[in-house]
């Protein structure tokens, strides 16, 4: 208990420490946005006064108060769900990021469901016909597909399955035409074009392959093994509760971290496929140095790597029985 | 009956040592040190190192640990010798290419030549009539120094932020492993995306980019050193060089360090992939500002100019694909060659580099120390 209430503390501490690095870069940085801001629009207004009221309106921050109360302002209005007002997509940020949030939750989690799925399998199965042909090919094609960038790999698929094949939709998240909701070719709409964006995260199984594969094989020669084998275990308990079930556990961290990357990646996935989900939002406002809409989109999609890591620690405790004793040892 | 010469008797080099002490230092010490108390003939507490190491041991330890034993397993590892040779042409390309290869222009040469048509334009050219080959090979240099850098500051302070963090424990450690935690659930490719966009005027040079790319990438790595920390920390040579009172700067640096310097390695050179990948990310993206090409920037113009669905211009794309994911082949199968070379069986194989067994001795003396 004592863990678990340690490890939502740290979530929220990060939370905090990320709001306070996107005031400080707004605010405190040398040709920050807001001093840029009003340097920019203040000429234009009759009464120059007004651009302070502006970007207060924009950004959340009054130029002119002292420090300290801009902060404090500036965190109770985030506390609150007011991130400011986008100036390119002329809405207020919460509103945009709302509406994209679920979208990008949705390919996220699939392409790293299906990524360690696949990964994890394959390395299994890798490291059961150890030294095969089949455990050759295999391992060569975990290292190839390690070498390719996602990106890359987006693109090479987009070219062969949308453009030239058709088969797929070159860019869109949602079907035309079709009336949202739960009705079946809305959802088989939205597969169909989340699935390229899906396999382009296939990469990612190429690490998590190689990991189980050398987990497996280092299981394999424990001693605990060859008692259970002389107990007369089954097959099938041997290789879920023995070897699967030891070999991933310390593939954990990597997991964790791969979370973390692979929702950055999403900045990148979506703007290849002009998915319009969080990242999409962030490169659109980078391009027009849209200030509020940009922090406010790095620090959604940063909540939501806080909250996925937060859950997976703690499922992580009812898989791992010792995760919950060492508390922050069991990193 | 040897006990005394047991620690000096377990280094690796067992043999060579025995044949640099021409007499055996008990003769020296026996008349003095003979007690009553059945046969021991010396205290252990008076022999600290029977024998004095040379600079030119020292540097002969070294080599042996650090280049010929490693070159000795990687010699016969064909993920060695093809991972070495594809980074040496990368090598070879930033460095003598650079010369052999003029830099192209907008209109040097026809628009939109296919690759392998011209061999005055093997690779092809660009819309605006850049030559495609020209392009990649003087992005070669730029990028090379942005791993480099990257790599370099991430493995630094991963290191630094976990060995102390892990071997100083208590407040240190909370403090850093906070920092740490912080960082981790920061997804990279946006911070990185943030901090290039609102300080663009700092990041003109690709050493700073590939700083500004580790910032991103660190924190796993000091988290994974700090828990192999923990463990070595109490191992027993560490908890001696705590009794006999040397600096902490000491142990950190000569006793907990070497280590773990196989990890490190390996994980460095698995950060200069992380950081190839991550800058062109950036190019391609277009939030970076860029003067001259390369490989993310001539990915961005190609995708801009339509080569996704224009099949005379896939050459354009692909180039700087190959690019990225040659190297990144190069550096994977660097590290799992580098993973076998630190591989402590694979090691007592070639160690000497002779077929001799550098374990049996050991295994006699600690037989021999059990049984007395």
């Amino acid at each position: 208990m004592d863990w678990k209430l340690r490890r939502f503390g740290q979530a929220a501490f990060t939370v905090w420490a990320v709001m306070t690095l996107a005031f400080f870069l707004t605010r405190m940085m040398p040709g920050n946005p807001v001093d840029a801001f009003v340097a920019q629009v203040g000429p234009q207004l009759d009464n120059p006064q007004e651009a302070y009221e502006m970007a207060e309106i924009y950004m959340n921050i009054n130029p002119e108060a002292p420090m300290h109360v801009a902060y404090w302002n500036y965190m109770t209005s985030m506390a609150v769900g007011d991130m400011g007002q986008s100036m390119s997509q002329n809405a207020p940020v919460a509103q945009i990021m709302a509406e994209a949030i679920p979208w990008t939750l949705f390919v996220m989690s699939w392409a790293i469901f299906i990524g360690f799925a696949v990964g994890i399998s394959l390395g299994a199965l890798m490291a059961y016909w150890e030294g095969t042909k089949f455990d050759t090919v295999l391992t060569g094609y975990a290292t190839i597909i390690t070498s390719i960038p996602f990106y890359v790999l987006a693109l090479l698929l987009l070219i062969t399955f949308a453009y030239r094949l058709g088969w797929f939709p070159t860019s869109g998240r949602r079907p035309e035409g079709v009336t949202a909701g739960f009705n079946l070719p809305f959802i088989f709409g939205i597969i169909h074009h989340a699935a390229l964006p899906v396999f382009s995260m296939f990469v990612a199984s190429g690490v998590a392959s190689l990991t189980m594969r050398g987990n497996s094989i280092r299981v394999l020669g424990e001693d605990y093994l060859r008692v259970a084998r002389l107990r007369g275990l089954p097959d099938r308990t041997i290789a879920v509760r023995y070897i699967a079930r030891n070999a991933i556990l310390p593939m954990y961290t990597g997991l964790m971290i791969a979370i973390g990357s692979m929702f950055g990646g999403a900045v990148v996935l979506e703007e290849i496929f002009t998915y319009r989900g969080m990242g999409y939002y962030m490169i659109q406002a980078v391009r027009a140095r849209d200030y509020p809409l940009m922090m406010g989109a790095f620090t959604i999609i940063t909540i939501a790597v806080v909250i996925a890591l937060l859950v997976a620690d703690l499922t992580y405790g009812k898989i791992d029985p010792r995760a919950g004793n060492e508390g922050n040892d069991a990193f | 009956m040897t006990d005394d010469h047991t620690e000096t008797r377990k280094r690796d080099d067992t043999n060579r040592m025995d044949e640099l002490v021409p007499d055996d230092p008990r003769d020296r010490v026996a008349g003095e040190t003979v007690r009553s108390d059945g046969g021991t003939v010396d205290s252990p507490f008076e022999t600290t190192s029977s024998v004095e190491e040379t600079r030119g041991d020292r540097l002969d330890r070294f080599l042996e640990g650090y280049a010929r034993t490693p070159w000795s397993i990687m010699r016969q590892d064909w993920r060695a010798l093809v991972g070495l040779s594809i980074l040496g042409v990368y090598l070879l390309v930033a460095t003598l290419g650079v010369y052999l290869v003029e830099p192209s222009h907008p209109a040097d040469g026809p628009q939109l030549l296919g690759a392998f048509q011209n061999w005055e334009y093997p690779l092809g050219t660009t819309s605006s009539g850049r030559d495609v080959l020209a392009d990649a090979v003087h992005s070669t240099p730029s990028i090379l120094i942005m791993m480099a850098s990257g790599a370099l500051f991430t493995i630094g302070v991963g290191t630094a932020f976990g060995v102390v963090a892990g071997y100083k424990g208590g407040m240190v450690d909370t403090v850093l492993s906070t920092v740490t935690d912080v960082f981790i659930n920061i997804p990279g490719l946006p911070l990185v995306i943030v901090l290039a966009t609102l300080l663009s005027d700092w990041i003109n040079n690709p050493v700073a980019l590939g700083v500004l790319l580790a910032i991103a990438a660190w924190a796993g790595l000091a988290r994974a050193i700090r828990s192999q920390v923990l463990t070595i920390r109490n191992e027993s040579f560490i908890e001696s060089a705590r009794a006999i009172d040397l600096s902490t700067r000491w142990i950190l640096t000569k006793e907990i360090l070497p280590q773990l310097m196989p990890y490190i390695v390996v994980n460095m050179v698995n950060a200069a992939r992380t950081i190839i990948f991550a800058a062109v990310a950036l190019y391609f993206l277009g939030v970076l500002p860029y003067s001259d090409a390369n490989w993310g920037v001539m990915l961005n113009t190609a995708y801009e100019a339509g080569a996704l669905y224009r099949p005379e211009a896939y050459h354009w794309l692909l180039v700087p694909m190959v690019a990225i994911s040659g190297i990144a082949v190069g550096l994977i199968l660097l590290a799992q060659s580098l993973d076998r070379v630190f591989n402590p069986r694979a090691r007592a194989r070639h160690q000497g580099g002779e077929e001799e067994e550098p374990m049996e001795p050991e295994t006699d003396d600690t037989t021999d120390v059990m049984q007395v």
